[in-house]
């Protein structure tokens, strides 16, 4: 009913653009070979970049912190307190501090 | 930080792989070249990301994360139909260790645990020993939308492109689950990938379905969308497909599945992924008591996308509107668009049904009589009879955030 009542435009109905998936008719794979692109990208330098530089970019690329809102003490002392409980990061009690200092600087809530 | 500041990708080849062409493959430097970016427009930044074009069979993405790969769908891609690209479909990955090349001979996938036969299946047992079936089915980031949490939360900051549509292809985990014959007493099935932890002692990324939902005859074991094989970073040569369910659960490179007859404890199944067990899965900020329980199925969603925020409109004159839905865990029943900032709303046409968990197009057309500043707001009601809700959906970790949207245009 709400079709009938709804009358469009002849050119509404050339607008909904069908991009169609398709069904797979295939039945052997291809081995990729390629190459994924990790980074090289350092934190901005300052006080305590050592420690999350040493510390944080083993897992992940520095753009996964820079890209993050600023966030309270309290909320980037919780995030560090996860990296080290949770995903196991082998940061020292000096370093975790020196990035949360850092973070605070670079990330907090203005 | 400045909201416009851009951090230089500096991008390098993990691997050189000996003797490989893809080894001469130009570094890419955001200083060597003008850098795309794009702004999402985020109230206290950073709004500003890098467009990349750098990821193995992947066309322009936006750079959330450069490792491991948090890739998004750039949001102009879902007003060009339902179904989206292969080398557009976005990418997240919890590990960065995980294979680039993958030898489609020797690859195996275990099936173990509490079944009579434990399984070792080669890709071709997979591809030409089981039947087929084909799905459309929605993948999207439990995160999804998270960057305009208010307030902010930390965490991948996803704007509206970590999801996207795909008519995957492959066999049931039902029937293979069956071939391995699932023993009495199994309670849950976990699922795990060729993916792997950086730290020793890490957890390695798992997830668990019950036992009846990965007996239901829709979870899949995937080795094709739209037609081809997975790109590698959507997981290749197989993932696992829960359609209707969020795609934490979509397990990628899967090589091993083992059947359960105690409750998974690992980190990603019992601990990771949390949302308050509230309406709407919502608090407020600082709230606390509540109990936390697994984000699961999808909510219904909806978007304009053929009119951005800010856009201007023509006053007086009829304006074509048109977008996307999907219900979630099902059908999209109605989508209803409203011009007066959700006082009344118009039923909108709804496209045609191409799979109950796919997106939907739907579009109407719609007059502003009055000049200024003015919002559309779009609301998607499932074939459930559950609709987005008006208010503003919050919670700690940003999660199955399904708040009606809103674009802002300008009637001149």
């Amino acid at each position: 009913m709400l079709r009938a009542a709804f009358p469009m435009p002849a050119v509404l109905g050339l607008v909904l653009l069908l991009h169609p998936g398709q069904a797979a008719t295939i039945t052997a794979l291809k081995s990729p070979k390629l190459d994924v692109p990790t980074s090289d990208a350092m934190f901005p330098a300052g006080a305590g970049s050592d420690a999350i530089n040493n510390n944080c970019l083993a897992c992940h690329a520095a753009d996964h912190v820079l890209n993050q809102p600023s966030l309270s003490r309290e909320a980037w002392q919780e995030v560090v307190n996860k990296m080290i409980t949770a995903y196991r990061a082998p940061i020292s009690p000096d370093d975790a501090k020196a990035i949360v200092d850092y973070l605070v600087r670079t990330k907090g809530t203005s | 930080m400045r909201d416009d500041d851009v951090q230089p990708s500096g991008l390098t080849r993990r691997r050189v792989l000996g003797g490989m062409g893809v080894a001469s493959l130009a570094l890419v430097s955001s200083a060597a070249t003008a850098q795309e970016t794009v702004n999402l427009h985020v109230p206290g930044g950073p709004s500003t990301r890098m467009i990349t074009t750098s990821y193995p069979q992947k066309a322009r993405m936006i750079l959330q994360r450069s490792s491991p790969p948090w890739l998004e769908t750039p949001f102009e891609v879902f007003d060009k139909g339902v179904f989206t690209p292969n080398d557009q479909h976005y990418v997240s990955w919890h590990w960065a260790n995980f294979p680039g090349d993958i030898d489609v001979d020797s690859f195996r996938l275990t099936v173990r645990g509490q079944v009579n036969q434990p399984l070792s299946l080669s890709l071709k047992d997979i591809l030409q020993g089981l039947p087929t079936f084909d799905i459309a089915a929605v993948n999207q980031c439990a995160g999804n939308s998270r960057i305009y949490a208010i307030p902010r939360v930390a965490g991948a900051q996803w704007a509206n492109g970590s999801m996207s549509n795909a008519i995957w292809t492959g066999v049931r985990l039902k029937d293979v689950l069956d071939r391995a014959g699932v023993k009495p007493g199994a309670i849950q099935v976990r699922f795990g990938g060729l993916d792997e932890p950086v730290m020793p002692g890490a957890p390695k990324f798992l997830k668990s379905l019950t036992i009846d939902h990965a007996r239901d005859g829709e979870v899949m074991i995937a080795f094709a969308m739209n037609g081809e094989q997975l790109p590698l970073l959507n997981g290749f040569p197989l993932r696992l497909v829960v359609p209707g369910w969020c795609g934490v659960y979509w397990v990628k490179m899967l090589n091993d599945i083992e059947v359960l007859d105690q409750p998974d404890t690992n980190y990603w199944t019992a601990t990771s992924y949390r949302v308050p067990d509230t309406p709407h899965n919502t608090v407020k900020p600082g709230e606390t008591g509540f109990k936390m329980v697994p984000v699961t199925r999808n909510l219904p969603r909806s978007f304009i996308t053929n009119i951005r925020d800010g856009d201007s409109v023509l006053v007086a004159a009829p304006t074509l509107a048109r977008g996307i839905a999907f219900g979630g865990d099902c059908g999209v029943a109605r989508v209803d668009l409203s011009i007066d900032g959700g006082r009344t709303w118009q039923p909108t046409l709804l496209g045609a049904d191409q799979g109950t968990y796919g997106f939907r197009q739907w579009q109407t057309q719609f007059t502003l009589s009055v000049r200024g500043s003015q919002t559309l707001m779009v609301r998607c009601t499932s074939t459930k009879n559950e609709a987005q809700p008006n208010f503003r959906i919050w919670n700690p970790a940003g999660y199955l955030f399904n708040t009606i949207e809103t674009t802002r245009v300008v009637a001149a």
